[in-house]
């Protein structure tokens, strides 16, 4: 976050420096001092306004899942008149939000998982080892990349409904991970490359064999890296809607959140439920901003260093 | 030199090629099979060579899909950069200079927080909340208030006209943030003793803004720009969940995804589908070769 002054300092920037160290920008003049502070003061508004924007509709929507139906559509902005926690149990058990929630954490952990140990083996022989057809194997992977999952919709379909996998949670683990290889092996395929080859050629000579010295000596070096592409997969692979529509269409016990969610969208239009809507949102909002809470830096970390590489 | 190599590598590439190979390169190669029969899933798919594509050209839902992707591409890049390349510059550089170190305007830490917040949501939750947030009566966020000073309420999704560009504010919304942290990384490397000298020189805010950071951050802006596009091309949760009757009222909404989703899995028709399919492999394949060739960097590659 810090900019990085390692550049040694030119002889032109030398004198302001020493002379105020507090001083706004300038040498005293007093256009740019007005300027700065009209430029600021404006700054200041319209970072507030956004920040509103975005904080607004979420806590609007954990209010609204207090209330009842006459106060959702009466008093959109007012507090709930009493904290109505009914509206969460009719959420978790008769929506089955929480089964909803259990499916998603379940996909995504086994998912991301085998997506890690899968990719990382992948991208670490492509990566440190010479053989034939190494480059074609790559960029097999990375034209993944380039490709539109909707292309591939209707045989992906039935690949899976052949393989007897449709509407079970193996079939879509299976796809998820299928479809992160290309970015997780281009990312850590550049990653382990960077590592230092002397480490391993010293595991090599204490006897280290080449899938021990992968474990217990690159991975372990490796850990930036897969810490950042592994937020990347869980981010994605949560927020996955199109792939589980598809492939969990008829069986409704194994739908994940995102699926799950927005059934309930549609019927709650014909319960007139929509507190019990209100709650289902803030059910599947909630963990995730306490989540963001805590990991936030490493989040942000593992997901722009993803989208720069 | 090193024995045991080949074994190794087979067992290390054979699980990862294989799930790729099954699940990803051997229905992209089907795809473009299927397009080319008029196959519905019940009997034998039968050759019609180009039929499928002679009929795209004749779809008035197809091309309404291809023109909102023209409208996205263009809207949801600029719109999202400006915004994010704005709060950016105010959050790292806005503020006061001391020491050479450059600093962004009071509370930046709480902001980068915020804005990035609606990035770890996932797209289709946001798209329920902005159905709730959109309402068309007095349960609606935005209408709620309007209709309590007594003005008409705003029929988000519902006019036609409308519909497609709250959708894109809804991308907005979500996509800012990550921006604002993408460009703050990028600006982060820019160094401190460039802004000095140019604001010895007398150099305003703006001038700093349009000389010094828009043009050391063109890289960063390139990948935004292809992230953002491809984020175009995919627009299928958003839209069928969001919008009026999945790409609605009356296709003001829809896109290529789900009109691929549509014919395929409500329609079965899956010849048909695919070769829509293919069209917008052909659509993010021209953006892509294109935005390559007029950035002309090879700064995707590692």
């Amino acid at each position: 976050m810090n900019p990085q002054s390692t550049l040694p300092p030119t002889p032109a920037a030398l004198p302001p420096k020493t002379g105020d160290p507090s001083a706004p920008a300038g040498p005293g003049r007093k256009g740019p001092r007005s300027e700065v502070k009209l430029f600021a003061g404006l700054g200041h508004v319209a970072l507030a306004v956004w920040a509103v924007i975005v904080i607004v509709p979420i806590l609007w929507t954990f209010l609204a899942a207090f209330k009842n139906t006459s106060e959702i559509f009466s008093s959109p902005w007012t507090l709930p008149a009493e904290l109505r926690w009914e509206n969460f149990g009719r959420a978790w058990t008769k929506a089955h939000v929480g089964r909803y929630f259990l499916n998603s954490v379940i996909v995504v952990s086994c998912s991301t998982f085998l997506t890690m140990l899968l990719g990382s083996m992948a991208a670490y022989v492509l990566a440190r080892y010479k053989f034939w057809g190494n480059r074609a194997v790559y960029f097999l992977f990375v034209s993944g990349l380039a490709f539109p999952v909707f292309l591939a919709l209707v045989p992906l379909f039935f690949v899976v409904k052949n393989l007897g996998l449709l509407d079970t949670h193996t079939g879509v683990v299976l796809v998820y991970t299928a479809y992160s290889l290309p970015f997780t092996v281009f990312f850590l395929a550049a990653f382990f490359k960077t590592l230092p080859s002397s480490v391993a050629e010293a595991g090599m000579i204490d006897g280290c064999g080449h899938s021990r010295l992968f474990f217990q000596v690159m991975m372990p070096m490796a850990k930036p890296g897969l810490i950042s592409v592994a937020i990347f997969n869980i981010i994605g692979q949560w927020a996955q809607y199109q792939l589980p529509l598809v492939l969990l269409s008829n069986a409704k016990d194994k739908w994940v959140l995102t699926q799950g969610i927005a059934d309930i969208s549609v019927n709650a239009g014909y319960e007139a439920d929509w507190s019990g809507l209100f709650a289902a949102l803030t059910i599947a909002i909630l963990p995730m901003i306490l989540v963001y809470a805590v990991f936030q830096r490493q989040i942000q970390a593992g997901l722009t260093s993803g989208a720069v590489k | 030199m090193r024995h045991g190599k080949y074994p190794f590598v087979i067992g290390f590439l054979f699980a990862p090629v294989a799930l790729y190979v099954t699940f990803v390169i051997w229905p992209y190669a089907q795809a473009f099979q299927i397009s080319m029969t008029n196959w519905r899933g019940l009997s034998a798919p039968q050759w019609v060579g180009f039929d499928n594509y002679r009929r795209l050209l004749d779809d008035g839902a197809f091309w309404k899909a291809v023109q909102h992707h023209g409208v996205l591409l263009l809207a949801l890049p600029l719109i999202t950069i400006a915004i994010a390349l704005f709060f950016a510059f105010l959050l790292n550089v806005g503020g006061k200079s001391s020491g050479g170190q450059r600093q962004g305007v009071w509370g930046a830490k709480f902001y980068r927080v915020v804005f990035f917040f609606p990035q770890v949501l996932a797209v289709a939750i946001i798209a329920v909340l902005f159905q709730m947030v959109y309402r068309p009566n007095e349960s609606g966020l935005i209408n709620g208030v309007l209709m309590k000073f007594g003005l008409e309420p705003i029929l988000f999704l519902v006019k036609p006209n409308l519909a497609l560009w709250s959708i894109i504010a809804v991308l907005v919304w979500q996509a800012v943030g990550f921006y604002v942290v993408l460009f703050s990384a990028g600006m982060a490397s820019i160094p401190g003793e460039i802004y000095e000298a140019a604001e010895m020189d007398g150099a305003t805010k703006v001038t700093l803004f349009f000389r010094v950071t828009l043009p050391l951050l063109w890289d960063t802006l390139q990948v935004a720009w292809v992230y953002l596009g491809i984020a175009a091309f995919d627009a299928f949760a958003i839209v069928a969940v969001l919008s009026v009757d999945g790409g609605g009222p009356d296709g003001a909404t829809t896109v290529l995804a789900m009109e691929i989703y549509r014919n395929a899995f409500v329609y079965s028709k899956y010849g048909y589908a695919s070769a829509m399919g293919v069209a917008l492999f052909f659509l993010t394949l021209t953006f892509a070769a294109l935005t390559l060739r007029l950035t002309k960097r090879e700064s995707v590659e590692y």
